[in-house]
């Protein structure tokens, strides 16, 4: 037989990896994104890329400490054997792209220099200047082009992809994309898919993300029958820029050099904030969370950000939302070298020089931790079996997600510097099971009866042609696009509520009726952005609801998802026996709570594109679920009261009459806790 | 033809909507004039049409462009499709949204309005890149721009991406040399500006299919000026402990046709760098280095 073809769609980190690997391998790969590759969303990232690396070894850390911050940090959300191969492969991830020329920060004498982010004691985090994501994606970039001109890849650029194309058996046998320049819509034979297209952002109206992360893919795949996980979970990042075009971040790693973060205690003090005295200024995630300070999880800074603005009335300013985030207690050379990209930014676009005066932050849509669904298959270490057809496989057989648009890695909040590592990895490690996968094939997609794709083709031709056919719409779909971004980072970012969310699913419901009144000021038929547009908008409607919907039925606080009606808050006991009684009745509620929530969510689509939620049993089996404490009140006595449990439980299973419930588990709990 | 109709009929509400609402804002807000260069499609002529943007703080180029596509009417109410134009990160990392703003050739994201209206307070004026070809309006196609990576091999040849330890040491000071060059984002700015590149155009034969038309360009891109960023990805590699390995093969593309001899050394290039990549210094390295080489090849024969 030929050599497989493998369509890749996105050309990200995750599907840059994913496309080296497999031309590496033999196949030939067709590589489509929207945007030249090398523009891809993934030069944003400015922070860094976790690892385990040989000084925090020193220091007593590990892949297994990894793994347990990025299960802790998602609150457990996340099944765990693919969390445990992806931070064992960190270090060698690191490795490779040193080698493929990254060029890194280094110490003096020449080793790669690293930097603490949130959610994590140790200094993991390996970066270059503050364009981490950029010297990555280069690099991939850089040796995808070599194996272009060797002939293994051809890249499509400029292209969308519209639907994937499944034979009777449900396999998927290629998909169907649009030329941006010319709109010719076309079939692409493949032996598998990969799609790595990346975040949703654009759902929320202003986000982070770049103006390609419309999740208009991902909606694709969901609406032609691909599973979705855990849509609800949306990471807001604590501190951007707000603009009017674009919230931009203020990278993590402002914070990780010793950036604090302030208001003055006296509510809209309109003293410049370089005059306001020390005992004026209310540092209060590090006066709330004495240990990690201004580096907790992301989700708690946001929280904490927006209680002190909303809540306390702290804001700094009165009409707009925002703190300080102050860097200008540190060097001037050092934070030119380490963060002289971020802070170039905020000068470029504020006009301000945030080393002489405080920045101005506010929280901002930044992360989508669900996505596609995933398959993984479990090796008998508790990792990943290697080369396994199943690992990254979507429900639909030969399609496969990786990157930020699957759902594997993050739970219910990702840490910061860890989805560069989840992107790079999920692709290199894909790769070898995706071809076996094709091996396992009788056929060759392109020996597939042409009428399969002309169907598809015939289908998307229909689509696009009544788009342009539309006539006297009153809508226009950017200011729909507006209406619904502005309704979502209401209804369903930092705090959220039942009655809220309900209404906000009916009225996404009610644009969508509307959308279909968009009508299109291009009805041409070469480099038409408007229609394109339109039809990603289409598509954003069904995400939107799946992300609503779970977030209705999930009635807990869970990582990135906070309904404040559902909250358990701390122990209000000052006594040491209440204290105890308190935390008993607390490690009550968490058991059941976790019983009754510690699952995914899988949102299917019927055929209006409307989410029926079904839940799956999540693989907890090397690390037991625990009380995710941060900064509680008494959140030591309940630590201990649970450990006391933990302990018994632990003994009770040691009694040789009992049978063994899954032995992992009993003895992990240990190392767990 | 169909689009006629449709405008036709989108018309009044565009115009109305427009008059409404210019009512409301007359006292209060500033209007920002807008002058944009069209061209509907490659080989087609080109033409300017004004459009009226209220004011809003904070604006950058791209909140304009965004604001004409909602709007979709010129200043003095006629519909029209929206501009096309590149963009996606909006914060100067991707290298998509290229263009001449005010004269002068930058990254749309980055160019503040508030800035703009400075240098001229009449109007903002919005034109492509003239060395690459039209695809539509601001699109142009930047295929060559990519060529050139290919021609330098801007790459590390690793063996494979099996696992092979770290790489090489690298002192602080090579660190902080080699960071800047490897912040290129492949915008064009510097090739825009440069005196020695000129625009290559291929129009598609009747009879020739898309691959030899692929094949044609290509063989065009080969033998024109490679630009100041390729020359500079060239020094980037050669200057890595693994990169320098193949140091004469770069060597030996920089000094072929096309390539480093061309440069008249206006230094246009250095002075539009949006990343402000030492483009200058690259290519003075890079022409000693081919010097050096040039003459060793000669020993060497
Ligand atoms: C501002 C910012 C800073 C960040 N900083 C960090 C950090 O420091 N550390 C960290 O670990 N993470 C960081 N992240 C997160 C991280 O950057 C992203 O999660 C990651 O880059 C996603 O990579 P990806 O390969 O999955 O997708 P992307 O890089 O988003 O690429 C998606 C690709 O898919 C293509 N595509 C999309 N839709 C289609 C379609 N319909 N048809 C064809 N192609 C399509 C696009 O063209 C693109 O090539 C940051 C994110 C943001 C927003
Ligand atoms: S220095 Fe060379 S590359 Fe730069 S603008 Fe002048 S001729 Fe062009
Ligand atoms: S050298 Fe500068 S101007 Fe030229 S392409 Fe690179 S970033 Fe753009
Ligand atoms: S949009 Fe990326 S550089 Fe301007």
């Amino acid at each position: 037989m030929t050599h497989p073809r493998i369509l890749v769609i996105g050309g990200g980190l995750a599907g840059l990896s994913a496309s080296m690997r497999l031309a590496e391998a033999g196949a030939d790969v067709d590589l489509i994104s929207l945007v030249p590759v090398k523009r891809s969303h993934s030069v944003c990232a400015q922070g860094g890329i976790n690892s385990v690396n040989s000084v925090t070894r020193q220091q007593g850390d590990s892949e297994w400490m990894h793994l347990d911050d990025t299960i802790y940090g998602g609150d457990f959300l996340q099944h765990q054997p693919p969390v445990k191969e992806m931070t064992d492969w960190g270090p060698r991830i690191i490795d490779l792209m040193d080698r493929l020329g990254v060029p890194f920060n280094r110490t003096p004498e020449g080793f790669r220099d690293h930097r603490r982010f949130g959610g994590t004691l140790y200094k993991r985090t390996a970066f270059a200047g503050a364009t981490t994501g950029q010297q990555l994606l280069y690099a991939l970039d850089e040796q995808v082009r070599r194996w272009e001109a060797l002939g293994k890849i051809k890249k499509w650029e400029f292209w969308d992809f519209l639907e994937p194309v499944l034979d009777d058996s449900g396999r998927c046998r290629g998909a169907v994309c649009q030329d941006l320049v010319t709109m010719e819509i076309k079939a692409f034979p493949a032996d598998a898919v990969i799609l790595a297209s990346g975040g949703c952002g654009l759902v929320f109206g202003r986000s982070t993300m770049s103006m390609v992360c419309t999740g208009g893919a991902v909606s694709r795949a969901y609406q032609h029958g691909a599973w979705y996980g855990n849509g609800e979970f949306i990471q807001v990042h604590p501190t951007a820029i707000p603009g009017a075009d674009k919230l931009r971040l203020m990278s993590e790693s402002a914070r990780g050099e010793g950036g604090r973060v302030w208001v003055p205690r006296t509510p809209q003090d309109i003293r410049d904030p370089r005059e306001i005295p020390e005992s004026q200024r209310c540092y209060f995630l590090e006066e709330r969370y004495p240990k990690y300070g201004n580096l907790v999880p992301r989700d708690i800074a946001t929280r904490e950000i927006f209680d002190i603005c909303t809540n306390d009335g702290l804001s700094v300013e009165k009409d707009r939302l925002c703190v300080y985030l102050d860097l200008t207690h540190l060097s001037r050379e050092m934070l030119d070298k380490k963060l002289g990209g971020i802070l170039e930014i905020y000068e470029k676009f504020q006009g301000v020089d945030p080393r002489v005066v405080p920045m101005k932050i506010f929280p901002a849509v930044h992360y989508s931790m669900g996505g596609l669904w995933v398959d993984f298959q479990k090796s008998a270490s508790g990792g990943l079996e290697e080369g396994s057809p199943r690992n990254q496989q979507t429900n639909i057989p030969g399609f496969y997600a990786i990157g930020e648009c699957d759902y594997q890695y993050h739970g219910a909040n990702r840490l910061g510097a860890n989805s560069l590592l989840s992107c790079i990895f999920s692709g290199l490690f894909a790769a070898p099971g995706v071809l076996n996968s094709v091996a396992s094939q009788p056929n060759r997609s392109a020996e597939e009866p042409a009428r399969l794709f002309r169907s598809s083709v015939r289908r998307q031709e229909e689509r696009h042609e009544a788009l342009l056919a539309r006539r006297g719409g009153k809508e226009n779909p950017y200011a729909l696009h507006q209406e619904l971004g502005n309704l979502m980072t209401r209804t369903a970012t930092v705090v959220r509520r039942n009655d809220q969310l309900a209404a906000a699913y009916d009225e996404v419901c009610q644009m969508e009726e509307r959308w279909q009144h968009c009508s299109l000021s291009d009805t041409g038929n070469w480099t038409n952005q408007n229609v394109v547009f339109t039809k990603s908008l289409g598509d954003m409607f069904p995400l939107a609801k799946l992300i609503l919907k779970g977030a209705l039925l999930r009635d807990e606080c869970r990582g990135a998802h906070y309904k404040p009606a559902t909250s358990m808050p701390g122990i209000a006991a000052t006594d040491p026996a209440g204290q105890r009684a308190e935390a008993a009745v607390w490690c009550d509620r968490f058991e059941a709570n976790t019983k009754r929530w510690l699952k995914s969510t899988i949102a299917k689509a019927d055929s209006h594109g409307n989410p029926n939620i079904s839940y799956e049993e999540i693989d907890t089996s090397l690390i037991p679920p625990r009380p995710r404490l941060y900064g509680l009140v008494g959140g030591d006595v309940i630590e201990e009261v649970w450990k006391q449990r933990q302990a018994n439980a632990h003994e009770a299973a040691r009694q040789p009459a009992l049978p063994p419930i899954t032995g992992g588990v009993a003895s992990d709990s240990i190392k767990g806790s | 033809m169909i689009g006629v109709s449709t405008k036709n009929a989108a018309s009044g509400d565009a115009i109305s909507n427009k008059n409404q609402s210019a009512k409301d804002r007359k006292s209060t807000e500033r209007v920002v004039h807008v002058r944009v260069l069209r061209q509907d499609g490659p080989g087609q002529a080109s033409y300017w049409e004004r459009h009226e943007i209220p004011y809003e703080l904070n604006m950058n180029v791209i909140s304009i462009l965004q604001r004409i596509a909602q709007k979709s009417c010129t200043q003095d109410g006629r519909p029209v499709p929206p501009v096309a134009w590149d963009c996606n990160c909006l914060e100067e990392v991707c290298g998509s949204c290229t263009m001449v703003v005010n004269g002068r050739t930058r990254m749309a994201c980055t160019s503040l309005v508030d800035a703009l209206l400075v240098e001229d307070a009449q109007e903002i004026e919005l034109r492509p890149m003239s060395k690459f070809p039209v695809v539509r309006d601001l699109v142009v196609d930047r295929r060559r721009v990519f060529h050139a990576l290919k021609r330098v091999q801007a790459w590390i040849p690793i063996d494979g991406s099996f696992d092979q330890g770290p790489g090489p040491r690298i002192s602080p000071d090579e660190q902080q040399d080699a960071y800047p060059l490897s912040t290129c984002m492949s915008c064009g700015c510097c090739l825009e500006a440069c005196p020695q590149y000129t625009k290559i155009e291929i129009v598609k034969r009747p009879e020739e299919t898309v691959e030899e038309l692929g094949i044609r360009r290509e063989a065009a891109f080969h033998r024109e000026f490679m630009g100041a960023h390729a020359i500079s990805q060239a020094m980037l590699f050669n200057n890595h402990p693994t990169g320098r390995m193949n140091a004469e093969e770069r060597l030996s593309s920089l000094t072929s046709q096309g390539g480093i001899q061309m440069c008249g050394n206006a230094q246009n290039c250095v002075a539009v760098c949006p990343k402000s990549i030492p483009l200058t210094r690259s290519i003075a390295r890079a022409g000693r280095a081919a010097t050096v080489w040039a003459i060793k090849k000669l020993f060497d024969r």
